[in-house]
């Protein structure tokens, strides 16, 4: 069927070959019963390709050596700047500590991801997918080495159909190792955000790192190993869903990778010295779909495969120089200026439109929120946990006494000792279990960075307790520096 | 087979040669993934077999090369925990009541082995939070029948109350009614007694009539103030906690037919650390002495 037949390249243009080579991941020529068909993307060479270089050494940088940023936090701290602390339940965050009770903050993290990727794509379209989602950076390093160890498209076409030899094995073997020596480094790379990496370094090659560091790398290495080598642009087409979230984003002025039809059509080969009139720019040389790491035809119009790496546009861009005629017949561009342009009227850009300005204030918005939230941080938080078995006890002289465990969470990395008092119950007598009885509530030590807990008994005499449930606030000052926390409760009894 | 082929004639896929209300099935080969995945688990369950405990035989099974066993990991695991604890209830078997109090690791240790002890022990009757219940006493208040220091619970719990153990604690109030030492009349005076003592009496005739008989017949162990006896395990009545309910007519049913609650001893049952630990975690509840 529409599968690669023998490299029969033809010209189609003055010193230009045309390919022979089918978009293969098509929708149309897709089978859900069929095995998937290789693709042999060709280096292409241009603005694009030079800018993926370089987000593909920036994010994979970023990725690789995050873990090794060191940031003094004091003694007795970890001194990771990115740490991920499960056993201590901690994430660490440059000058962020976040506590488990805060993963709020994460949250909002997220959601400002969220919708940071949403203004982008609607404004670039699939910018994410084409330059910085983890499968095509890693897809686009895996297809790197493939072609060092293998050659080019041509190359390794021919390779695919050599019989057997020491030369092809030693070649497929060359280019698996390096592979997997990049899957075991990214999965290597992820637990050291988990712990101090150093250490956990020195602990991997000696192996006395704990096991579920190995069963980490071990999953990783998998997935990277299979995703990024053999299922490539499977993961983008059949496993993502935001292929097919992103087109709620997208609107007529959002711009994406797209074949001028109007001055490429009708597309034939071209010879020199013919002329341009009565037919179109494109010369079917085909060069952009053999650079295309999906399998695609990008002139077929804007498609769920496509992931605009803008590979095609430097392509593209490389022939119309070669045959003199200006470059952009693939290129950046919205569906509403293409309308315009085939209206003759001229081009315009809205980059302030409802949905971009909506997106950008939301943006705006959570963000205010967190810094608001994350500047008011207190150092000191309160819990009480209110007994439920028994809900009161009666005392002998007929008072009621309620217990409730008080928990403090000091945030500062020092030591620090607290008073307590209670609110809203005149009469109220407070039993710290486990202090003398004249300093009960005058004192409360918590360790630096740590939380604690104390068994509290609040006793009122019967007639302060007229109703089955009374307020009571709890009010925690911390003895040298006066900062106060209170943490609202109720005091039960049997009612009138 | 090869007769029967049958083909759709839409789609030009063979059928599997179902049919059901006229809807046939096609004969698309499955998955490659899932063909692999499924000749996969083939080859591990074929390890398995070997690695793992797995064919059931008359008597035994085959163990597997790996001798795994659940049972065995729970019997390792609940050994290598005791040998843990150990350091402690040896510690706490050797210490003094009062030394557990007042060691904070000991203390821990004795609070959190004494909450599970009581969970399995005494919350059938005492309750999980140890609010008992009428005839079971709430032992978070600040009244003590046969008292609230660390050493009376530990005897306590030790010996139980009105138990077959020889050290047990022992009183035994006549059943004013069945015994014939009081009418009805008479138990009903005393009663109104007892409430007065708690300032609820309403027949100021009847009170007087029952403290005559009170300080006959009651005095002797719950005192002539009504404030009990802890020796003797005699309520204070003069308080506002009941066991079996401070009404009236309760009252009555109390001296007519007396009360007689049991405690089991746990001297036999629990190791003296476990005892400890029990003593010191209700000790901490909020009544202790």
């Amino acid at each position: 069927m529409n599968q690669v037949s023998v490299v029969r390249e033809t010209a189609a243009g003055p010193g230009v070959d045309r390919v022979d080579v089918a978009p293969v991941n098509k929708a149309e020529h897709r089978q859900l019963y069929k095995k998937r068909e290789k693709i042999h993307p060709r280096l292409a060479r241009g603005d694009f390709r030079k800018l993926k270089w370089v987000i593909m050494a920036v994010t994979l940088s970023i990725y690789y050596l995050t873990p090794w940023i060191r940031w003094d936090r004091g003694p007795n701290m970890p001194d990771q700047a990115i740490l991920i602390d499960f056993p201590a339940r901690r994430f660490y965050f440059f000058f962020i500590e976040i506590w488990p009770q805060e993963v709020y903050y994460l949250t909002g993290l997220l959601i400002l991801a969220a919708l940071s990727l949403f203004l982008i794509t609607s404004l670039a379209g699939r910018v994410w997918c084409g330059y910085t989602c983890p499968q095509t950076v890693w897809t686009d390093l895996f297809i790197a080495v493939e072609r060092l160890v293998e050659g080019d498209r041509g190359a390794r076409i021919r390779l695919d159909k050599q019989s057997f030899s020491v030369a092809k094995m030693t070649k497929r073997v060359t280019k698996h190792a390096i592979w997997l020596l990049i899957a075991v480094c990214t999965g290597g790379a992820w637990v050291f955000y988990f712990a101090d990496a150093p250490t956990l370094a020195g602990d991997l090659v000696t192996f006395q790192a704990p096991q579920v560091a190995y069963i980490s790398i071990g999953v990783l290495t998998a997935t990277t190993y299979m995703f990024g080598g053999l299922a490539r642009e499977q993961v983008c087409t059949y496993m993502c869903p935001w292929p097919r979230i992103q087109a709620a984003m997208v609107d007529d002025e959002t711009l994406i990778v797209t074949y001028q039809r109007g001055r490429g059509e009708p597309r034939g080969p071209h010879r020199k010295n013919e002329g341009w009139e009565g037919r179109g720019h494109c010369i079917d040389c085909n060069q952009c779909v053999a650079v295309c790491p999906m399998g695609i035809d990008i002139r077929d119009g804007m498609q769920l495969e496509c992931i605009s790496c803008a590979l095609c546009i430097d392509a593209c861009n490389d022939v119309m120089d070669r045959i003199d005629l200006p470059r952009g017949l693939i290129g950046y561009d919205t569906t509403a200026n293409m309308a315009r342009r085939a209206r003759g009227e001229p081009t315009q850009s809205h980059i302030l439109r409802p949905r971009t300005l909506v997106y950008a204030g939301v943006i705006v918005a959570v963000g205010l929120i967190m810094l608001g939230v994350l500047l008011t941080r207190a150092s000191l938080d309160v819990n009480v946990l209110r007994d439920r078995n028994p809900l009161f006890v009666m005392l002998s002289d007929g008072s009621l006494r309620n217990g409730y465990t008080l928990k403090i969470l000091n945030k500062q990395h020092e030591a620090r000792a607290f008073g307590l008092s209670v609110d809203g119950v005149p009469g109220a007598e407070i039993k710290v279990v486990g202090a003398a009885d004249d300093e009960s509530g005058t004192s409360l030590a918590v360790g630096s960075d740590r939380l604690g807990a104390f068994r509290i008994f609040v006793t009122l005499p019967a007639s302060a307790v007229t109703a089955e449930s009374t307020p009571i606030s709890f009010v925690v000052t911390d003895n040298a520096d006066g900062a106060t926390a209170r943490y609202d409760s109720v005091f039960l009894g049997p009612g009138a | 087979m090869a007769e029967n082929r049958e083909v759709d004639q839409l789609s030009g896929i063979e059928t599997t040669g179902h049919e059901w209300d006229g809807i046939r099935e096609l004969n698309n080969p499955l998955p490659r993934w899932w063909v692999w995945t499924f000749y996969v688990t083939i080859v591990w369950s074929i390890g398995y077999w070997i690695v793992m405990p797995a064919w059931p035989l008359v008597t035994d099974y085959t163990a597997g090369v790996l001798g795994y066993s659940q049972r065995g990991i729970v019997a390792e695991q609940l050994a290598a925990r005791q040998a843990a604890q150990q350091v402690y209830t040896d510690r706490i078997a050797g210490a003094s009541l009062d030394e557990i109090r007042g060691d904070p690791e000991l203390l821990a240790f004795a609070l959190a082995g004494g909450r599970s002890a009581f969970a399995v022990n005494c919350s059938q009757c005492h309750g999980s939070g140890a609010a008992g219940s009428v005839g079971y006493p709430n032992l978070n208040d600040d009244e003590w029948i046969w008292g609230g220091t660390l050493d009376d619970i530990q005897q306590t719990i030790n010996f139980g109350i009105r138990s077959d153990h020889e050290d047990t604690r022992l009183n035994d109030m006549p059943a004013f009614l069945v015994d014939e030492l009081l009418t009805r009349e008479d138990v009903a005076d005393v009663a109104e007694y007892v409430l007065s003592l708690s300032g609820r009496a309403e027949d100021q005739a009847a009170v007087a009539r029952g403290q005559e008989i009170y300080v006959e017949q009651c005095a002797a162990c719950h005192q002539e103030d009504g404030k009990g006896d802890r020796e003797l395990g005699a309520p204070d009545l003069t308080d506002a906690i009941w066991l079996y309910g401070g009404d009236r007519e309760t009252v009555i049913e109390s001296v007519a037919y007396s009360r007689r609650g049991v405690m089991p001893p746990w001297v036999d049952r629990l190791s003296p650390a476990a005892v400890k630990q029990l003593a010191v975690y209700v000790h901490t509840l909020g009544g202790g002495e």
